[in-house]
């Protein structure tokens, strides 16, 4: 497998990746994992991972700023239909809709807004920081082997609503509901952190890496 | 649930691994990226380096730490110690740190917290307060190790450093710091109750009773120590089931 991780400014990809050889050898498959900001990579790969830290409009432009890459990313993506991972602001620029500093539009792949957390309970802090467990209802590839109430890493305010709720593949409770996972056909987004999430996150990873969609 | 965070801190000089009491008469006691693999199988939710390191030209140590931990322990790794300008947090970012606390360079400069949460985003920035109570019980920052006092109040601080988009508070109790009998209560439920992100207590844990006082009594998101289980005196494990048995929520053994 050729696992393309894109790197387009956003924060550190080189632990990331070492986390995808380490799922990938702990699976025994054969990958080879790059960190890229060219769209020939992105025609190259088997999977792609969009990683994604700080603020989504800081994001998109970033990813918009490369030659390409969006154009490589859909053709990818929505044509080819190669697996695909969004991780935390990845995962939320999947949607067509942000809603920090200002409205501004995602790809646009999962109907829905990423609007900020709303907490019922008024004590409870934001950013939603730490471990959290994961709870689903539906089985899907990429949950293979994990047990309900297994723990992630969690580091964000803004959440992903998507509007078809089949949509949503696992969730987290932080004072209401919070999509942990979400997906539809060939892509899979995730809010929490799986090359933070030690063995829970790589086990993760290597089901991302396994899954034939 | 969300569950509270137990993290080891290792304080590190020159790239190895030393524990101080209250600041002083460091003891030189290893290699910081074998205790993080250790705490990293042990369970630990979060790991911290606090980077004493005086000299400007060894200070690049740090980085090789950061990098060697963050390709084998997959786990989130906060920094601080240093943190004076907007490249020291990028690079500590590029060599796998998901944190970078800011200290000493807050107090100088307040709005070098906004530049930093602007540029790479609150969930990475977390600013750290070193403080002490004084005479008439109210909480002061200091800085330098505790030396330098500011006369700044320590809740007024940390609602402007909130303000300013810092995304964590990582509060030391300074008049605890080494001495083993537990954080400064008062000092960190007035900052746990002022201010709406999460905020790490730290400083003076010498029983496994003080983890769960900060977070009952002090509301703590996460509790910080680093001589408890740096020389060993208890694991991350002991510490969970402890807190646990006390009724706080921990994460438990990943199970897959």
């Amino acid at each position: 497998m050729n696992v393309a991780v894109i790197d387009y400014g956003s924060g550190n990809l080189r632990s990331a990746a070492k986390a995808f050889e380490r799922a990938s050898s702990m699976a025994d498959l054969e990958s080879k994992v790059i960190v890229t900001s060219q769209a020939s990579d992105l025609s190259a790969a088997s999977h792609i991972v969009l990683p994604g830290v700080g603020a989504f409009a800081d994001c998109k432009k970033g990813l918009e700023s490369l030659d390409g890459v969006i154009e490589a990313l859909e053709r990818a993506v929505i044509k080819d239909a190669k697996p695909f991972l969004g991780i935390c602001v990845g995962m939320q620029l999947m949607a067509s809709t942000g809603l920090e500093y200002g409205r501004h539009d995602g790809l646009g792949w999962i109907d829905g807004e990423v609007a900020p957390l709303q907490c019922s309970d008024q004590t409870l802090k934001i950013p939603h920081m730490g471990w959290n467990e994961l709870m689903f209802s539906t089985s899907h590839p990429f949950l293979n082997g994990i047990v309900q109430g297994s723990h992630v890493y969690f580091v964000h305010s803004y959440g992903v609503v998507p509007k078809d709720e089949s949509h949503v593949l696992a969730r987290v409770n932080y004072g209401g509901v919070i999509n942990a996972v979400i997906g539809r056909d060939n892509m899979i987004g995730v809010q929490f952190h799986p090359e933070k999430s030690q063995a829970v996150g790589l086990h993760l990873i290597s089901n991302f890496l396994k899954w034939r969609p | 649930m969300l569950k509270v965070r137990i993290i080891p801190c290792l304080d590190v000089d020159k790239g190895r691994v030393v524990k101080g009491v209250n600041f002083v008469d460091l003891v030189d006691a290893g290699d910081p990226v074998e205790q993080a693999r250790i705490y990293d199988r042990e369970g630990a939710d979060e790991l911290t380096f606090l980077d004493i390191t005086a000299s400007h030209e060894d200070r690049e140590t740090i980085f090789d730490v950061v990098r060697h931990t963050a390709e084998e322990c997959f786990m989130p790794l906060t920094v601080g110690g240093g943190v004076r300008v907007l490249d020291d947090i990028r690079k500590l970012l590029l060599a796998g740190a998901d944190k970078a606390a800011i200290n000493t360079a807050a107090v100088k400069r307040p709005e070098f917290v906004r530049e930093a949460a602007l540029k790479f985003g609150s969930q990475c920035i977390v600013v750290s307060i070193d403080a002490k109570t004084v005479g008439d019980g109210r909480h002061e920052i200091f800085t330098h190790g505790g030396r330098n006092p500011t006369g700044i109040d320590a809740v007024q601080w940390a609602k402007r450093m909130t303000e300013y988009g810092a995304g964590e508070i990582l509060l030391t109790s300074m008049d605890r710091d080494g001495t083993k009998i537990g954080f400064n209560l008062p000092l960190t439920r007035a900052i746990s109750d002022a201010v709406p992100i999460p905020v790490i207590a730290s400083g003076g844990v010498g029983e496994l009773d003080h983890l769960v006082e900060g977070v009952i009594e002090g509301h703590a998101s996460a509790v910080l120590a680093a001589s408890i289980f740096h020389f060993g005196t208890y694991t991350i494990g002991q510490a969970k089931a402890h807190m646990k048995a006390a009724g706080v929520p921990v994460r438990e053994d990943p199970k897959t």
